[in-house]
């Protein structure tokens, strides 16, 4: 390199740039990942397949891929929006990624910006692979998909709040650990492949306030039963969003 | 070049973990970096990394005023951040990213950056190939570091120890660069405890030793200060010391301290020996027990704090 290379001509690039590289990074890092591509996609897949196809769980009247597709893809929506996100910025904050960038152009507001993106992007890609794949399996929706959409983006919400709440403030060890433990317990009691109504009374209506529980309540009320609108369902998540969202910006730790 | 400061720390005070009990990690430091390389020298546990991440705006100052390039580096943090280069003392880097992604990611965030092929040929990372970053070894991970401070070509650029861990060979190559950034009009801050790389580097140094800065100037001015660098040499008595001050550089002293005992302070260097002994060949003087102390900015450290630089 020739005298005046790093002649200073210091700037910020565009700020959609910014955020758009920075999510695309994010999204990258996250299919490059192993354990994150088993939990986002080969555990949602094969439960779909597997429930549908042979019959251990009791899903009540109708085709059985009809119940579980919507749990499913509230699955789908919690592994990545909370316990994949978790892990990730678990790590990033642990290995000094998310102290590096505060210091690079891009605002930290930029950078949550991404991470969302990031998870959106790797939602739809869920979505796509997992309708294609109910569908082939004999899946018949209904409902609005206006419903369905909005259901999908507040239990985005809900679960992004609870696991950069997580990844913020816990080591990221316990992170790994916890989001991995809480990921499991909402998958078998929180109305995604067993259906809430197995579970005594009392219990069933404390576990109806899960977010993963009003996702999937919410997804099962539109797409198998052709409901409008899941008011309450979508009344618990947004609560699960504010709340969730509120502690993350408050107690989120960089370093 | 400008002449007003690129940092300037006025009484700066940081505390952590609260006022009971805490620890004071900076206590009252004092700063001002011109333009150039300044060199925050002092032994782990100094302060020289609080008051860097103070500077980058990482950490708010408990009391005092912290002012790079002019800004505040907390309220004005989105003016300030375009403008300078970070490197941390380690991490901040995607552990499944590659090297040349990572540093292209970094160069996209900016609106002018280098050529990143010409940065990754110039500080050996070619090597690194598809190798993720927590495989690679400790000098790729810190000439990476190194890379993405410098890559949005800033005005001003800190390093907290560049070159900690780093074989001398690795140690040379960042050293060039420093001095290629500052060739270029770069102004580089950079913490050590090696006093080589901040006699080697620094235009300006400060010692920094339980949270303040104890002193402050080239490494030269340092040498010279606390403790000279002499030479002596014992002769005859009544030697005319005038008539050899003259034959020495404009900055140098000599003086007879005991009949027949001569010492000449300054800047000892080959040059300075060579012109005392054919001084001394000159007048008929055969230079006896000719002695050289030479202080390094190590000898300086000890002589300020009592300590050891490295510990």
């Amino acid at each position: 390199m020739s005298a005046g290379t790093y002649a200073p001509n210091p700037g910020a690039a565009p700020l959609p740039r910014m955020i758009a590289a920075q999510a695309a990074l994010e999204t990258k890092m996250l299919l490059r990942n192993g354990e994150q591509l088993l939990l986002t996609v080969v555990i949602p897949t094969l439960l779909l397949v597997l429930f549908s196809s042979v019959d251990i769980v009791d899903t009540g009247s109708g085709k059985a891929v009809d119940f579980l597709a919507p749990g499913i893809l509230a699955l789908a929506v919690m592994s990545t929006a909370f316990t994949g996100q978790a892990i990730a910025t678990g790590f990033e904050r642990r290995y000094g990624v998310l102290k590096r960038l505060a210091a690079s152009p891009l605002p930290r507001w930029g950078l949550m910006s991404a991470k969302t993106l990031s998870v959106l992007v790797t939602e739809v890609l869920q979505v796509a692979l997992l309708t294609v794949i109910a569908y082939a399996l004999g899946w018949s929706p209904h409902g609005n998909p206006a419903a369905v959409v909005l259901l999908l983006v507040l239990g985005t919400a809900a679960f992004s709040g609870l696991g950069l709440l997580m990844a913020g403030t816990l080591k990221a060890e316990a992170t790994l650990a916890a989001a991995n433990l809480v990921f499991l317990l909402l998958l078998v009691g929180g109305g995604v492949i067993v259906p809430l109504d197995k579970f005594p009374g009392g219990v069933q209506s404390v576990l109806g306030l899960l977010p993963i529980s009003a996702l999937s309540d919410g997804l099962r009320d539109v797409l198998q039963h052709g409901a409008a609108m899941p008011w309450g369902d979508l009344g618990i998540l947004a609560a699960w969003a504010v709340v969730g969202l509120g502690a993350a910006g408050r107690f989120f730790r960089w370093e | 070049m400008r002449t007003e400061p690129v940092v300037h720390v006025t009484d700066l005070v940081k505390r952590y973990g609260g006022s009971r009990g805490g620890k004071t990690a900076v206590d009252g430091l004092d700063l001002v970096a011109s333009p150039g390389i300044t060199a925050v020298l002092g032994p782990n546990g100094a302060g020289k990394t609080t008051t860097i991440e103070t500077c980058e705006g990482y950490r708010r100052p408990d009391s005092g005023t912290v002012r790079v390039l002019g800004l505040d580096p907390v309220t004005e943090a989105a003016a300030l951040r375009p403008r300078i280069g970070v490197m941390l003392q380690s991490g901040g880097v995607y552990s499944g990213a590659r090297a040349d992604e990572m540093l292209r990611h970094v160069a996209r965030l900016h609106a002018h950056p280098l050529d990143v092929d010409a940065l990754i040929e110039r500080l050996g990372l070619g090597s690194c190939g598809r190798t993720s970053y927590r495989r690679l070894s400790g000098g790729q991970q810190q000439r990476l570091a190194l890379a993405m401070a410098v890559v949005g070509r800033p005005e001003l650029v800190f390093l907290d120890e560049p070159t900690a861990g780093l074989d001398p060979q690795a140690r040379r190559a960042t050293w060039d660069l420093v001095r290629d950034l500052r060739a270029d009009g770069v102004s580089v801050i950079l913490t050590t405890h090696h006093m080589d790389e901040a006699e080697e580097l620094a235009d300006d140094v400060a010692i920094v030793d339980a949270g303040k800065v104890i002193a402050q100037g080239s490494p030269e001015q340092l040498c010279r200060g606390g403790a000279e660098n002499t030479l002596r040499f014992t002769g005859r008595p009544g030697l005319d010391v005038a008539s050899l001050l003259k034959a020495l550089p404009a900055d140098a002293a000599a003086a007879e301290l005991t009949p027949g005992s001569y010492r000449v302070s300054g800047k000892v260097d080959p040059q300075l020996l060579a012109t005392v002994t054919s001084w001394c060949a000159q007048h008929g003087v055969m230079p006896d027990r000719i002695s050289v102390e030479r202080h390094t900015l190590e000898d300086v450290f000890l002589e300020l704090t009592g300590r050891e630089l490295r510990g």
